[in-house]
């Protein structure tokens, strides 16, 4: 604090040593001025001396502010992502909680523990043109360990991270993905200086966040599996279940579908087997009649064999295809 | 002719020289102004607040302008004010501001920062804070001849 000079010397402070003062509300700019600003501060008195008197000026004090290397990163995929056959977007923010223009270096990890499996990570893109919605081949691509582009002083920046699943992933397990992001300039403890590396010509300061940031967004795996069943009822011409000439057999196949996900572009096929004749017009769809003829049904059925496309089928469901044939 | 007018306006400018280098001279008081970096150092596991020269300079941070006076003349000077503004990029500090004399409108009005007010939203006032402080000020009655002194204000950097 300020020293007394002489015994003479009157010293006039308000300011009082208090250790851990908070910062006064209404500060102008959320992340401080920006850096590069110069501080500069000039003191005047004015007295009086006898009938006269005057005004005199201080020297001008002037002091840079140097670059504040922060960031803050969070994931915005709060319900988690599923990805089956198709892959998933995962969204990040990187804020810039610095007080200069910073580009930030990007990694991404699927490899968090816990993890009942990891995530195959396909891209890294930018939200380049801000609109916040995942657009292929608008967005820009970042290559792996990539700088982002400048982010202002309290600018945010999405990015969106592509991913599938491994094999051996089950259906609904999850991964958790990490991205994070370091300051180009360099992170460390709070307090490291880069020297001459800041922002307006003077240092890059690390601050409180360490000059990294990382978030999770969680990918929650969504598959089909299909079990097919196949069963045959006889009946012979004589109110029995022979297997004799000119027995007719119901042949039943049942496509179930389990799981979370879809199973699409399923198709049920069959051969007629041989030493029997396709009964014309038997093919069904879940009771309902499907024609013989390749048509805009989802049936057809020849002396050869008989095929059903299911098309997309949702978990939990199961699909009937029955269809008769007589033993020759 | 013209010879005559550049000597004569030499004398004039001469003339009105030598008052202004004797008005200067007759500063009976000096100032001098200072900035301290207030850092919060860890020594032997207990914080310490150390004065140190601002080199590195970030958001948050705690300076100290201080403006040494010093009456240089032979006689006491009365009324002695120091007025000093709040620079851009700091705001005062809310240590101590409430004991000081302050303005929160560039210099207009003065007064402890309880009894200001500033525009809130709205048109509304409210009451004013710290951070709202344009110019603080000291005022010493009498500076005597050879006496000196400091005075300073907190600030942090915004």
């Amino acid at each position: 604090m300020t020293k007394q000079l002489s015994s003479r010397a009157i010293t006039r402070t308000f300011a009082l040593v208090t250790l851990g003062a908070v910062l006064a509300p209404g500060t102008a700019h959320a992340t401080g001025v920006t850096a590069g600003t110069l501080i500069q501060n000039t003191a005047s008195a004015t007295y009086t001396s006898g009938a006269s008197g005057g005004t005199v000026t201080s020297n001008t004090v002037s002091i840079k502010v140097d670059e504040l290397l922060n960031v803050a990163v969070a994931g915005l995929t709060t319900t988690p992502a599923t990805a089956g056959q198709t892959s998933a977007v995962l969204e990040y923010s990187i804020t810039n909680t610095g007080n200069g223009p910073e580009a930030f270096n990007v990694t991404v990890n699927p490899a968090v523990a816990g993890n009942a499996f990891d995530a195959t990570v396909q891209t890294v893109v930018v939200d380049s043109n801000g609109n916040g919605t995942y657009e292929p081949g608008v967005d820009q691509i970042l290559a792996t360990g990539a700088a982002t582009p400048v982010i202002a002083a309290d600018g945010s920046l999405k990015i969106f991270v592509i991913v599938g699943l491994p094999a051996g992933a089950g259906d609904g397990q999850t991964s958790q993905v990490r991205l994070t992001a370091d300051a180009a300039t360099g992170t460390g403890t709070a307090g490291t200086v880069f020297a001459a590396q800041g922002d307006g010509g003077g240092d890059a300061v690390v601050g409180t966040s360490t000059a990294s940031g990382n978030a999770n967004d969680t990918l929650v795996a969504s598959l089909a599996t299909v079990a097919l069943t196949k069963s045959a009822l006889v009946a012979d011409p004589f109110g029995g279940t022979q297997p004799v000439p000119g027995a007719v057999v119901t042949y039943t196949l049942t496509a179930a579908v389990s799981g979370t996900g879809q199973a699409s572009g399923l198709h049920v096929t069959d051969v007629i087997p041989v030493g029997t004749t396709y009964q014309p017009g038997t093919l069904t769809l879940d009771a309902a009649a499907l024609t013989d003829v390749t048509d805009t049904d989802a049936g057809q059925a020849s002396s050869s064999g008989i095929d059903v496309d299911l098309g997309t089928v949702t978990g939990g469901t199961s699909k009937t295809v029955k269809f008769n044939v007589k033993i020759n | 002719m013209h010879k005559f007018w550049i000597a004569a306006t030499s004398a004039v400018l001469a003339t009105f020289a030598a008052p202004v280098a004797q008005a200067q001279a007759a500063q009976p008081i000096e100032l001098k102004g200072d900035v301290k970096l207030d850092k919060l150092v860890v020594e032997n596991g207990h914080d310490k607040h150390v004065m140190i020269e601002p080199k590195v300079v970030v958001p948050g941070d705690k300076l100290v302008f201080a403006t040494a006076y010093r009456n240089t003349g032979s006689a006491a000077v009365n009324n002695f004010v120091v007025t000093n503004p709040i620079p851009a990029g700091v705001m005062l500090a809310a240590e101590g501001a409430p004991s000081a004399d302050v303005s929160v409108d560039g210099g207009k009005t003065w007064g402890k920062l309880v009894s200001l007010t500033v525009a809130g939203a709205g048109g509304t006032k409210r009451p004013a804070q710290s951070s709202d402080v344009t110019h603080v000020r000291w005022t010493l009655a009498v500076v005597a001849a050879g006496a000196s002194g400091t005075v300073s204000y907190r600030a942090v950097v915004r």
